[in-house]
């Protein structure tokens, strides 16, 4: 669908020149929930941009179902935005603002009208067809931004921080209600965000990126389970990490040996090294603790609840940190006091060695 | 209690209103209505009125009585002048609209820090004296002047081009002192402009050309409304630019007035044209904002 290949962008020239985008090869699959996941100034706007034509790449090729695109303008491309700010025209009515992508198009009156009418029913917007965009609450301008640009029927449409805006109940239920119009539309989605959460509860697939690059491709699953770099594994989710010595590599399958002198086995990793020091990361929630020894040992420092689970920071006999967390039951079985001798556990496999 | 505290408010109100009420009753409604008065006086002889009503002024701002069988005629002289001083104003506002929107859209668009530069170089030419610009107007556009001595001097005409003293002269003299006028306001509605709507309309398929017109134009139309009204009153009853590039030969408006307070002598008709002045005036922005107003409705 859309394929990006060896695509760079430099901002500025000579001492002031900043890469935002550096080598980024992805390829987006048809009627795809596509998500560019990073921090700020990683390069996931400008990304978002190129695709929308309003960046024009240092280097690199673009296509969007086999044509070039790069020498389009922005009109001329099969590609909507939702804006972050939604830039809806403060001088025109919803339905005007929804019409106004097919007006462009020169499509006749008839078909307009009943697209708009189509689109305000999509989003739940019918009763406000006439109210100017200044009239309607924020979530209602999200939904005016979403279905003009879903009118024109593009074939992609990008979303820049969509949800940033709203507050965390309305967020929960456009998530939903995005992932809705995607299955309903057959549209691809591109999506880009810098909150974590909202990544994974959403995408199809997610790439991560970080200083102009794209460190991991893969399902939600994929990313959280399996993170290929410490970057990846830090910006999602909650991770402990270990310093480990490697001790061979069988396909998927990595020995390492923890700090302890322990030995598990974990996930290899492409393109990592085969022997020697290498970081480990464990999920919080994958590792328990016991009253006797296990795979490593330490002293608990603190105990803190969180209602539906409780974290539990150690510290290991080898000096680091590390946080266990115990999905609370109602009648909890072991007790745990802080000051207390602990043993930490995990399953073979469950470990993932770091491309570091 | 309450009562009490409330006419102290309204005192109050009135405290602070007072300045601005005393300035429009003694500077505005007070001369305007001493200008309506007079046009109902007759002419002393040496200038001024003499107290004793006649209604001769009104009639000859559109009728002449001639001087040796006294028929009535239309008086063609004022009429042209009418006609001129519209017809002048209109080219005057437009073009400075022409030159105008690009300029403010030009400096709107530069980075914050460069945009007072600009800004202050289109401002230096209007805290200059206006007699000096409408001289150095004069000169450039004279036979003698920069523009006719450059063509002559590169062989492209062999005599000068008669441009001063023309309508010519006077609208782009008109122009360039009230083109400030009108990229001021059209600025100030560009600065507030949200440029990511241009983004928003370039990616739903509107060419450069239609962003223009059903995007950025409607939404700073406030400030092309603003700046035309600045630009076409002062121009309609324009006075100095006129009399100096016109030559005495292209009267205006403002020229006319003059003259009946001047060696003209009939205050009481200088009168009557200034409240026709106005009354152009009024009538023109009430149709012209009607107009607006009325497009905004059916284009949205």
């Amino acid at each position: 669908m859309i394929e990006i290949s060896g695509l760079s962008k430099t901002f500025g020239s000579g001492a002031n020149a900043f890469t935002a985008l550096d080598d980024i090869n992805v390829e987006i699959r048809q009627n795809e929930f596509f998500t560019l996941l990073g921090p700020s100034g990683c390069g996931k706007t400008t990304l978002l941009r190129s695709i929308a034509g309003f960046v024009d790449p240092t280097s690199g090729s673009l296509t969007i179902e086999g044509q070039d695109v790069l020498p389009l303008p922005p009109y001329a491309r099969p590609v909507n935005t939702v804006f972050q700010n939604y830039a809806l025209f403060p001088h025109m009515t919803v339905a005007q603002n929804i019409g106004f992508g097919l007006e462009m198009q020169d499509r006749p009156k008839a078909e307009i009208k009943q697209v708009v009418g189509e689109m305000l029913e999509l989003v739940q917007m019918t009763p406000m067809a006439d109210r100017m965009t200044s009239q309607i609450s924020g979530g209602q301008q999200q939904r005016v931004a979403l279905a003009r640009a879903l009118a024109p029927r593009p074939k992609v449409l990008l979303l820049d921080e969509p949800l940033s805006a709203l507050d965390f109940k309305l967020r929960k239920e456009m998530q939903i209600e995005l992932k809705r119009l995607q299955s309903e539309t057959g549209i691809t989605f591109v999506f880009v965000t810098h909150d974590q959460e909202e990544a994974l509860t959403m995408s199809d697939r997610i790439a991560v990126m970080s200083t102009g690059r794209i460190l991991q491709i893969g399902g939600p699953k994929d990313i959280y389970d399996h993170p290929a770099e410490r970057f990846v594994a830090d910006f999602i989710g909650d991770t402990n990490f270990l310093d480990a010595t490697l001790q061979s590599v069988d396909g998927e399958v990595a020995t390492v040996t923890l700090p302890s002198g322990k030995s598990v086995a974990a996930r290899a990793v492409q393109g990592g090294n085969q022997s020697g020091a290498v970081t480990l990361a464990v999920r919080p929630e994958h590792a328990t603790l016991t009253k006797e020894s296990g795979l490593l040992d330490g002293v608990l420092q603190n105990i803190v609840y969180f209602g539906t689970d409780t974290h539990y920071h150690v510290t290991l006999d080898a000096g680091s940190a590390f946080v266990v967390r115990k999905q609370n039951q109602p009648n909890a079985g072991e007790r745990f006091e802080v000051g207390e001798k602990v043993g930490i556990s995990f399953d073979a496999g469950v470990g993932q060695v770091l491309r570091d | 209690m309450a009562q009490a505290s409330d006419t102290q408010a309204t005192r109050r109100r009135w405290l602070l209103l007072s300045p601005a009420l005393l300035i429009l009753l003694f500077a505005a409604s007070g001369p305007l209505l001493i200008v309506v008065i007079y046009s109902f006086l007759t002419p002393g002889d040496y200038g001024g009125v003499i107290w004793k009503f006649s209604t001769d002024a009104w009639f000859n701002v559109v009728v002449e009585r001639d001087f040796f069988d006294d028929t009535l005629s239309f008086s063609d002289a004022h009429l042209s002048i009418f006609w001129r001083s519209v017809k002048l104003s209109l080219m005057t506002t437009l073009v400075a609209f022409i030159v105008g929107f690009p300029t403010a859209y030009f400096i709107a668009t530069r980075p914050k820090d460069k945009r007072d530069i600009w800004m202050l170089l289109i401002m230096i030419p209007f805290w200059t004296n206006l007699l000096i610009r409408t001289f150095a107007v004069m000169e450039i556009i004279r036979n003698e002047g920069v523009v006719n001595s450059l063509l002559i001097g590169l062989g492209i005409i062999d005599q000068p081009i008669q441009m001063l003293f023309t309508e010519f002269a006077i609208t782009l003299g008109m122009f360039y002192v009230y083109l400030p006028l009108m990229v001021l306001p059209i600025y100030a509605a560009m600065e507030r402009f949200d440029f990511s709507l241009v983004e928003a309309a370039y990616d739903l398929y509107a060419s450069r050309w239609r962003v223009l017109r059903r995007v950025i134009f409607p939404i700073v139309k406030p400030g092309v409304i603003a700046g035309s009204i600045l630009v076409f009153v002062p121009s309609l009853g324009a006075y100095v630019t006129p009399r100096v590039l016109g030559g005495g030969k292209q009267l205006m408006l403002g020229n006319l007035i003059e003259l009946q307070f001047g060696q003209g002598r009939n205050w009481p008709l200088g009168a009557a044209l200034s409240i026709t002045l106005l009354a152009i005036v009024m009538i023109a922005l009430i149709i012209y904002v009607r107009a607006a107003g009325r497009e905004e409705m059916s284009h949205g």
